[in-house]
């Protein structure tokens, strides 16, 4: 402990990029300071996703977390918050898992939920991650942005609340 | 992501070739009309008119809403002004998840490291 020195300076916050880059695709960027096992090792392990997947601004908390993370597994996040009178399950399953480089999900809370795709790329020991969020048309990317809803889709009266919950993230 | 951009500004442009079409959003500009209302200030059919406003509904200038037997026409900026505001929130979602994120990427890179000196010695 006494010889930790060697801790570098904090180093510039990295910057979060969101683009709708086609009718019917969302892309988020992102850039980590660490090589790309890491970042794959945190997004899934169950311990280590519950850590950063609901930030605290949100309010909400985690009722349970169960991630079976590889090719044709399955996931259910359960989150409960003070105004919500049922617990909100998100749940889907996992398409395609290439360890350190790719995941592949689906969200089937909603009937027209997005089939999304994380990649994790290593260059100088930062990676870069792109997450694509790709619905089955533009009419249902329009209904996610119209409802306030998307990767955090919710049944449609709790969406009005979790738009809410979303602005206070500011 | 360029090549989508690129796609839409084509189609503004298009859009913004025709001065009857200039005309029209001009006065959507004053407020919302029905097809036929446009189509008796520019003296034209109401197909011709449906043409017109089909292609600034492509461009995204222009959104339309039927209710019952008329159809109305409004500028399609607060559409365009939604989706940025919902964008802005999704963003801020995901970049305080990262934010977290990043803090078990140093605890990671910490214990690796630590673990590779015990490894090491």
């Amino acid at each position: 402990m006494d010889n930790e020195t060697e801790r570098e300076a904090a180093p510039m916050k990295n910057s979060t990029t969101v683009e709708r880059e086609s009718e019917r695709e969302i892309v988020v960027t992102r850039t980590f300071n660490g090589p790309a096992h890491v970042v794959f090792e945190a997004w899934t392990t169950p311990e280590l996703l519950k850590r950063w997947w609901v930030p605290e601004s949100l309010g909400m908390s985690w009722v349970s977390c169960e991630a079976d993370v590889r090719t044709g597994g399955t996931y259910r996040f359960v989150f409960s918050h003070p105004a919500f009178e049922q617990p909100m399950a998100f749940f889907g399953r996992y398409i395609e898992v290439t360890p350190h480089s790719r995941i592949v999900w689906t969200s089937e809370e909603s009937a027209d939920g997005p089939t999304s795709t994380v990649t994790f790329e290593e260059k100088d020991g930062k990676t870069l991650l792109v997450l694509r969020e790709l619905y089955s048309s533009k009419q249902a990317l329009d209904d996610a942005i119209e409802s306030g809803s998307s990767a955090t889709s919710a049944a449609p009266e709790q969406f009005e609340l979790l738009d809410e919950l979303l602005v206070t993230l500011v | 992501m360029v090549q989508f951009q690129q796609t839409r500004l084509d189609a503004s442009f298009a859009a913004l070739s025709d001065t009857t079409r200039r005309g029209i959003l001009e006065r959507l500009g004053a407020s919302d009309a029905s097809i036929t209302e446009l189509a008796e200030k520019f003296r034209m059919t109401l197909t011709g008119m449906k043409k017109h406003v089909g292609v600034l509904e492509q461009a995204g200038l222009v959104t339309t809403e039927k209710v019952g037997r008329v159809r109305t026409c409004k500028l399609g900026s607060r559409r365009l002004e939604e989706e940025a505001a919902w964008i802005e929130r999704y963003r801020q979602l995901w970049d305080a998840r990262f934010d977290e994120l990043d803090e078990i990427v140093e605890e990671l890179k910490r214990e690796k490291r630590i673990n590779g000196q015990r490894n090491g010695t």
